[in-house]
């Protein structure tokens, strides 16, 4: 079977599976919302209650929806096993002529016609998103039908489940800007709708918001940069695209150095608001308030992601402005700072995930920033397995204990839950950075490049290795708090602390397996280990192929500086979680007593740098409301008095012609009928009314007439 | 003794209508203005006698008879809404009927 030419029907199989669900589930589940979001309004977070409804039509979905998702997983592998044993790696797929467009002319005058297609675009750098979707996206959809179980609203969330997966392969696999918007858009409408899912509760909905509008605000940037594009480049196909852009005509020498710079800098804004990266990073902690399977899926291994992977697929224009990589990468790098530093003080179990998430982003950005966009999509690819596995184990944590999401009521888990222990134990020792698993290797090369490469820089490495220090701390504060120490749990609680059905247990097992091995398809070059261990650089060479870089990277390669650097990180690493061991763990009074001692700097973190408020003061009070006055006055005094200003003009005229009426027109009538009476006097005086003054006159006029008879 | 002549008839039909002139525009009460009305007519009706002898056509005495007959009517109908007029204004006199002014 000819896999590559039917990658078109990758994306498909999902949105089957989510258009049965969302017309037809209705009458598979007939309770569509979840009474534990009611309940919730006064209990805590999404909780898996216990009332048991099994039904052999929700096995159906169990069944069918990660089914779907499955074979989308079999077509994504039988492609690129297809696309490795062709030479080009470059398969494109044109359906057809999705938006067939009219000639117009470019900025530089010359004649282009625009087109979209309905087209995919199967390369190495797509080949990892959609193995890492379909892949990573099926475990967590068979880890959602034990979480999900006792949930109401069954349906619904595996048809936006699937829906999700649907626009996450259409973004991945669009060959054009444009398609991939549809994709951008459409993922963005899948985390609202699941960032809402208990709609019943208020946080959850205003969280679903939240994310929806600072998601349009970075849309609105990349909307310009793909219209900036279209005016610059007249084509939005991404081999077009790159192809010119390599093909020297857009030099900085010859094509201007602005353009080009505004070009990445507003497609780079796009990518901070879906992928959470500053200014636009508030939206992801608050997503949290979605289930916890969307938590991972959603918002730590695929659609936050999306920035990271539209940034590097237009590599080929921040490599030709290095001043816009310098600002992603300063931007990358302060937010893994500040989200890792909000992230040490958080006591919400899921919340110190989210933050860490922005900080792994960060690092990804970092990447990208200094010119290695491989090693940013090697770590989304091991921050994919590992971010996922400890998302869903903190839910099956959440599972066990009923619901409960704060850190500081939970303590000496380890026992009670051993595979959810030892599966997150083996996700926080990746995250760390401790050699051999996965996150060590990406994040380890990240480092690596953000210090060696021309565009790096040792501020960059310094505090690219500082976060790295605060992510072992809070990692293993996370893990003391959880399965270590003390017992805070309830004793209620205590009694019904379970492990999860298989469902759970069997994908974080997979996924812990994948943390471990994912990162040894990137060694370190300094290891000398087989060409098969350093895979993943030489699949995705094509796809950002320029030499110039590549040949600058290999120029700085110092061995002996890459183990110092390499032991450093290492060192960071362990010294993170030996002191977050001993103050969580050995000597649990330190963090209270570190507490009361850096008050300030406690309530700063607790509170996030008060960025929430910052941007409500400045945006939603601001401009929103002050915003709101400024229109209200305007309202009232040009609008208002535009009619205003009308009415008075009709009533002047009016008044006008009250006048005219009267004096001019009603005063003609009047003279008329009162020089007539004025004739009528003499008249009247005749008439007197006694009938003897009448035969007088007729007595005088017949005289007269006698007279004037006899005189003649 | 002078025989009497059509000139006498005529003169004396001439007072006679001088006489009811005279009554008709000057007496106050209707009652008057009604015989005073019968005085111009019987005028006529000498006049017509007196021309219809001399000139020995019938054609006078007829027009005459009409005369009496016109008058009897008109007299009738005159006291009928002098006795209507009465009722209201409690008067026969003339120059206190005046509502029939503009």
């Amino acid at each position: 079977m000819n896999f590559l030419d039917q990658i078109w029907l990758i994306p498909l199989f999902p949105l089957f599976g989510a258009l049965l669900m969302l017309l037809a589930g209705k009458l598979l589940d007939p309770q569509p919302v979840s009474d534990v979001a009611v309940a919730a309004d006064v209990g805590t977070g999404d909780r898996p209650h216990h009332a048991h409804q099994h039904s052999p039509l929700k096995f159906l979905v169990s069944l069918l929806c990660p089914g779907m998702v499955l074979i989308s997983f079999i077509f994504s592998l039988g492609a690129v096993w297809q696309l490795s044993q062709t030479a080009q790696r470059v398969h494109q797929v044109v359906q057809f002529t999705w938006l067939a467009g009219l000639p117009f002319h470019m900025a530089n005058g010359q004649l282009a016609t625009f087109q979209a297609d309905w087209g995919f675009l199967l390369d190495p750098l797509s080949s990892v998103m959609i193995l890492v979707v379909t892949g990573v996206g099926f475990l967590i959809h068979v880890y959602s039908i034990g979480y999900m179980a006792h949930d109401g609203g069954y349906y619904r969330f595996f048809g936006y489940l699937n829906l999700f997966v649907f626009f996450m392969l259409m973004l991945v696999l669009a060959n054009n800007y444009i398609l991939l918007f549809v994709g951008w858009e459409g993922v963005g409408l899948c985390s609202y709708l699941l960032i809402g899912f208990y709609f019943h509760k208020k946080s959850a909905a205003d969280a679903g918001k939240k994310a929806f509008i600072m998601n349009r605000v970075g849309d609105a940037g990349f909307i310009l940069g793909m219209l900036l594009m279209m005016s610059v480049l007249g084509t939005v196909r991404f081999t077009d695209v790159n192809a010119l852009l390599r093909g020297g005509q857009f030099a900085p020498e010859v094509a201007g150095f602005g353009v080009l710079s505004a070009m990445g800098l507003l497609m780079f804004f796009g990518a901070t608001g879906k992928s959470a990266q500053i200014p636009l990073y508030v939206w992801l902690p608050d997503a949290m308030e979605g289930p916890t399977p969307v938590s991972a899926l959603i918002h730590a291994a695929t659609m936050v992601t999306a920035g990271v992977y539209m940034v590097a697929r237009s590599s080929a224009l921040y490599q030709l402005t290095p001043n816009t990589s310098m600002v992603v990468a300063v931007v990358g790098t302060c937010t893994a700072l500040l989200a890792a530093s909000i992230a040490l003080v958080q006591n919400d179990i899921k919340r110190v995930l989210a933050y860490s998430t922005v900080s792994q982003l960060g690092y990804m950005f970092l990447a990208l920033g200094v010119g290695a966009y491989w090693v940013a999509i090697f770590h989304l690819f091991t921050h994919a397995f590992f971010k996922a596995l400890l998302f869903l184990c903190s839910g099956s944590v959440i599972h066990a204990m009923g619901g409960e999401q704060d850190m500081r009521r939970m303590g000496a888990l380890k026992d009670k839950i051993p595979i959810t222990h030892w599966t997150m134990w083996v996700g926080s020792v990746a995250i760390a950075g401790i050699p051999f698993l996965a996150g060590f290797f990406s994040k380890d090369e990240i480092l690596w490049q953000a210090y060696s490469s021309p565009l790096g820089s040792k501020l960059l490495w310094f505090v690219g290795l500082a976060t790295a220090g605060l992510t072992a701390f809070y990692m293993w504060r996370l893990m003391n708090m959880t399965f270590y120490g003390k017992s805070h749990v309830a004793p209620e609680v205590q009694k019904h602390v379970h492990e999860s059905p298989a469902s759970m247990t069997v994908p974080l097992t997979l996924l812990a397996i994948g943390s471990v091995l994912a990162g040894w398809l990137g060694t370190p070059k300094l290891w000398n280990l087989p060409e098969s261990f350093r895979a993943f650089e030489r699949w995705l060479a094509p796809a950002f192929a320029s030499r110039a870089v590549e040949a600058a990277q290999e120029s700085a390669h110092d061995a002996s500086l890459e183990w110092l650097l390499m032991g450093l990180s290492v060192a960071v690493a362990i010294i993170g979680i030996g002191v977050a061991r001993y103050f969580y763990h050995t000597k649990p009074s330190i963090p209270d007593s570190l507490e009361r001692s850096f008050k300030p700097l406690y309530t700063l973190l607790y509170n996030k740098w008060y960025v929430d408020e910052i941007y409500d003061f400045l945006f939603v009070n601001g401009l929103g409301k002050g915003g709101g006055r400024v229109c209200g006055a305007f309202d009232r005094n040009v609008v208002d008095g535009g009619v205003n200003g009308a009415g008075w003009l009709t009533r002047f005229t009016s008044r006008v012609s009250i006048w005219w009426d009267t004096w001019i027109i009603d005063g003609a009538v009047r003279f008329g009928s009162f020089c007539v009476k004025m004739l009528s006097y003499p008249v009247c005086i005749l008439e007197t009314g006694r009938v003897q003054a009448y035969a007088f006159f007729v007595v005088v006029g017949a005289l007269a007439f006698l007279g004037y008879y006899i005189a003649r | 003794m002078h025989p009497i002549t059509t000139f006498h008839y005529l003169v004396l039909s001439a007072a006679l209508l001088l006489i009811g002139t005279v009554g008709v525009l000057t007496r106050r009460n209707v009652v008057i203005i009604l015989m005073s009305i019968e005085l111009i007519l019987n005028a006529v009706n000498i006049n017509l006698i007196a021309f219809s002898h001399a000139l020995h056509n019938v054609n006078g005495q007829i027009f005459a008879i009409f005369v009496i007959t016109d008058a009897v009517a008109e007299a009738a109908v005159g006291l009928g809404i002098l006795i209507a007029l009465f009722r209201n204004k409690e008067t026969v006199q003339a120059d206190e009927m005046d509502i029939l002014k503009w």
